[in-house]
């Protein structure tokens, strides 16, 4: 059969980009490691975690092997060559327009026969694979034993036994990159009826292509809309033929064609793994199967998810970060030795009194903005993300998934917002962007609205932790508040908004021990990206501050607010709090926190402020982000929404307050 | 020997007097098919029945032919209604012709497939067959949804039903094929499941599409 002949010419001289670097795709499942092994090949970093699907953009970099430059890319995880998901079609991109020098399919030892059919997949399209049977480690500690040789023998391709993450296997890695890898040879033959329904589809093309014909005939006769496209193009006009006999046979085999074809390749990958895959009689169990277990559990679950939340977010995020570290850096650090340094030097430098307000004055840049930025926030998200990245690590988010996903479908949502939601306690703004992971529109939307609403960010949070903490009745009435309007306008949204709720599924990756390298590193990108994306924003909000107070507008501004704050039963110096929240919710905190030394605010102004605050309308850049994630209509009517309910919950809950007298 | 089709008719409308309705005997005159038919000699002359003046009489080997013979009806009209979607007259009539077919052990087969089931669509009792007792007591029950089974139980994946041709997909990429093996691990809040070395979390909804052997 033609198709199965050697490549044509074409095929001989992979891709060299404009450096001259052959490149090198790492292709796999979800979670199997393939990050790992592009952060040890290039020494660059991309996002590390334990958490299926977190490389949604492919990431490229640059490895030197034996004094030869090579292209590495990380694609998006996929589980097979026919893309169902976005992140599965950009993955597969790369396979069908680039040429890859090298093709390494890395996959996870102890899944070896779930995963093997895509490599099967790979050698039928006659890529140069070579196959990374990774995370050994594991599977030896669960009493698995892998025949590395004969599975080699098997498949016909070069294959490399590795724990990337113990950076066992990394020479043998290199070595194959720098190597020559020959574009593999099939050797796996389908039933009778499969390969004829085959043939008459892929002996009818003709044209170059980068996989072979056996691999998009299969691609076609599976509905796959982009090769179709492709074949279209390079037949011209034999595509006609080449549709009508893929018509044909989908139209055949229309019951259960990727059913019987499943079916075939896992009788293959049955017949590879023969003396190859040798597993104990009886399963190890091991600790973390055993943890695992507890934390999906609801009787231990949910008591797990508390000391969780204690001891993570309120003893080290509330506590340590916002305590002792702001207490360090903002009392000790700025108000003691930075800030009467600054003054002083700025008062002797620039004679005009408004030039030195702008740097050192009220809402002076390094006095405020710095101050802030550095003093109060800095510390807080810093503590967080490490925490955030300590989960991330050790798998416990996807099981937190599966825990809150009943909750969540009374929300519109399914477990798997729980990332989103979850990171909101970081950054509402990065946990917005990441909303976009939710399956549909209708998901995207409430959680976006819950997010500007009712999920505080963690400079947030650590600030009216710390704010509340002094009154402890203060503290549960937040939260309660919080809480309930986080379901009420969840449940409402989810009955308003049109659109079912889909289904939830999602692969537990194993519970690990995170790798305090990688959580360090991964907590460093994140406190990058926050920290570019604040301090402007931070210096630009002090300098319209300044403007504001120079040209008298800000206190207009406060008089403006001020019946709506006497509606609150707040004194009008908080006005100040919520035009500061207007350019960062934190911000607004933080401004709270002042207020709160000053001793303006009993128990019970307190409370209303840091609920209504809470609430209130997003940052500037959440908005931003919300603009360009969910389009200006959207974006707006959220906002305005936000911020009426803001000040209508803030109103009720101080008539209830007053009321009650409970605070 | 293979009785003809008005024999089986036959032994069906005496079982349904004779047995369930308790009367022990069914009246020559009240059937249908008339007293004439070479059918009643066939019948007798196998010893299966015995005609006593106006009555017939189960002798004991007819009493079990008739026994199988309502079962393979009714497993017949089960087949129609569930599977094949014919309802109505037209279904009774269709399992009218079909049950003559169900037997050398295709009715086993039949009966396994629809589960065995315990009444025909009109909700008279299908009398259990060898099949059914030998799957009640090995505590087989045949292809149910997951959702069916107890968190520790395993079974073999026997299919998945879905509208969703693309969650099929994304369901068996991720090795959850007919014919692996399938333990469920939990049943609340999530359906937890484990396939191979991997474990996956799923919602009810979900749980009903995939269908397991126990």
């Amino acid at each position: 059969m033609s198709f199965l002949k050697k490549k044509g010419s074409c095929h001989e001289t992979p891709t060299v980009s404009q450096t001259g670097a052959k490149l090198v795709a790492l292709v796999g499942n979800p979670n199997v490691g393939k990050s790992v092994l592009f952060n040890a090949l290039t020494g660059a970093y991309v996002t590390v975690s334990n958490y299926p699907g977190t490389s949604v953009e492919v990431a490229r970099g640059n490895a030197t092997i034996n004094g030869e430059h090579f292209e590495i890319v990380d694609t998006p995880g996929m589980y097979s060559i026919l893309p169902i998901t976005e992140e599965e079609r950009v993955a597969r991109e790369i396979l069908l327009n680039e040429r890859p020098h090298l093709v390494l399919h890395v996959l996870d030892a102890r899944n070896l026969e779930r995963m093997l059919p895509m490599t099967l997949q790979l050698i039928e399209a006659e890529l140069p694979v070579v196959l990374v049977v990774n995370i050994m480690d594991e599977a030896k500690r669960m009493g698995l034993s892998i025949d590395i040789e004969l599975l080699s023998k098997n498949l016909g391709i070069p294959v490399v036994a590795a724990a990337t993450a113990k950076k066992i296997g990394l020479t043998e890695i290199r070595a194959a990159i720098a190597g020559t890898v020959p574009s593999a040879v099939n050797r796996f033959n389908y039933s009778k009826q499969m390969e004829s329904d085959l043939a008459s589809v892929a002996d009818l093309l003709k044209g170059d292509y980068l996989l072979s014909r056996k691999s998009l005939g299969l691609l076609l006769l599976q509905g796959d809309g982009e090769v179709a496209e492709l074949v279209r193009g390079v037949e011209g006009g034999d595509a006609p033929a080449v549709e009508a006999s893929v018509k044909d046979k989908r139209f055949e085999r229309r019951e259960s064609f990727h059913l019987d074809l499943s079916m075939e390749r896992k009788e293959i990958v049955k017949r590879i793994l023969d003396g190859v895959f040798k597993a104990p009689e009886k399963r190890v169990v091991t600790f973390a199967e055993r943890l695992s277990r507890w934390t999906v559990r609801p009787v231990t679950g949910i008591p797990l998810l508390f000391l969780v939340l204690y001891f993570g977010l309120y003893k080290f995020v509330g506590d340590f970060g916002a305590g002792t570290l702001v207490d360090l850096l903002e009392g000790k650090g700025f108000e003691e030795h930075i800030n009467p340094w600054m003054v002083q030097h700025v008062k002797a430098l620039v004679p005009w009194e408004s030039i030195q307000e702008l740097f050192v004055g009220e809402y002076g840049i390094i006095t405020l903005g710095l101050r802030y930025a550095v003093g109060i926030i800095l510390p807080i998200v810093a503590t967080f993300f490490l925490f955030f990245s300590m989960l991330e690590d050790s798998g416990y988010f996807p099981r937190l998934a599966l825990l809150v996903d009943r909750v969540f479908k009374t929300i519109g949502l399914t477990g798997r917002a729980v990332i989103p939601m979850v990171l909101g306690f970081g950054c509402d703004t990065m946990a917005t962007m990441v909303t976009r992971t939710l399956e549909t529109v209708r998901e995207r939307v409430i959680a976006t609205l819950l997010l500007a609403l009712a999920i505080p960010c963690s400079a947030q949070l650590g600030v009216i932790l710390a704010l509340l903490s002094k009154a402890p009745g203060a503290l549960l009435v937040w939260s309660v508040c919080l809480l309930l309007i986080f379901l009420l306008v969840g449940l409402l949204a989810a009955k308003v908004l049109p659109g079912e709720t889909p289904m939830f599924y999602m692969e537990l990756p194993p519970m690990r021990a995170p790798q305090l390298s990688n959580v360090f590193t991964k907590t460093y990108t994140r406190m990058q990206w926050y920290f570019m994306e604040i301090l402007p924003l931070f210096i630009l909000a002090s300098v319209l501050l300044w403007l504001g107070k120079i040209t008298n507008f800000f206190e207009t501004m406060v008089r403006g607010l001020s019946p709506v704050m006497a509606a609150l039963g707040l004194p009008k110096e908080v006005a100040v709090a919520f035009i500061f929240g207007f350019f960062r919710r934190d911000y607004g905190a933080a401004g709270l926190y002042d207020l709160q030394t000053k001793g303006l605010l009993n128990p019970r102004q307190l409370t209303v402020a840091a609920v209504t605050l809470t609430l209130f309308i997003p940052c500037v850049a959440q908005f931003l982000i919300m603009k360009k994630e969910r389009g200006w209509k959207v974006a707006c009517g959220i906002g305005v929404f936000v911020s009426t309910f803001a000040f209508g919950s803030g109103w009720l809950l101080n008539r209830l307050l007053l009321v009650t007298g409970i605070l | 020997m293979k009785l003809t089709d008005r024999a089986e008719e036959i032994l069906e409308a005496l079982w349904i007097e004779s047995e369930e309705k308790g009367r022990g005997f069914a009246e020559l005159d009240q059937m249908e098919i008339e007293a004439s038919d070479p059918a009643y000699q066939e019948l007798a002359s196998q010893a299966l029945i015995e005609i006593k003046g106006r009555r017939i009489y189960f002798r004991p080997e007819g009493r079990d032919e008739g026994r199988k013979t309502i079962r393979r009806h009714r497993l017949a009209e089960r087949l129609m209604m569930d599977v094949l979607n014919i309802r109505g007259e037209s279904g009774d009539m269709k399992a009218c012709q079909f049950e003559h077919l169900l037997n050398e052990g295709v009715d086993l087969k039949v009966c396994t497939m629809l589960n065995h089931p315990a009444t025909c669509p009109h909700g008279k009792p299908i009398p259990p067959g060898d099949c059914c007792e030998e799957a009640r007591k090995s505590g087989d029950l045949g292809v149910v949804p997951l959702t069916e089974l107890k968190s520790g139980e395993e079974g073999d994946i026997a299919y998945i039903q879905t509208e969703d041709g693309k969650k099929m997909q994304k369901l068996m990429a991720m090795g959850v094929l007919p014919g692996n093996r399938i333990l469920l691990m939990q049943a609340f809040p999530s359906y937890i499941f484990r396939v191979g070395f991997s474990e996956f979390a799923i919602d009810t909804a979900m749980a009903r599409e995939i269908f397991v052997r126990r």
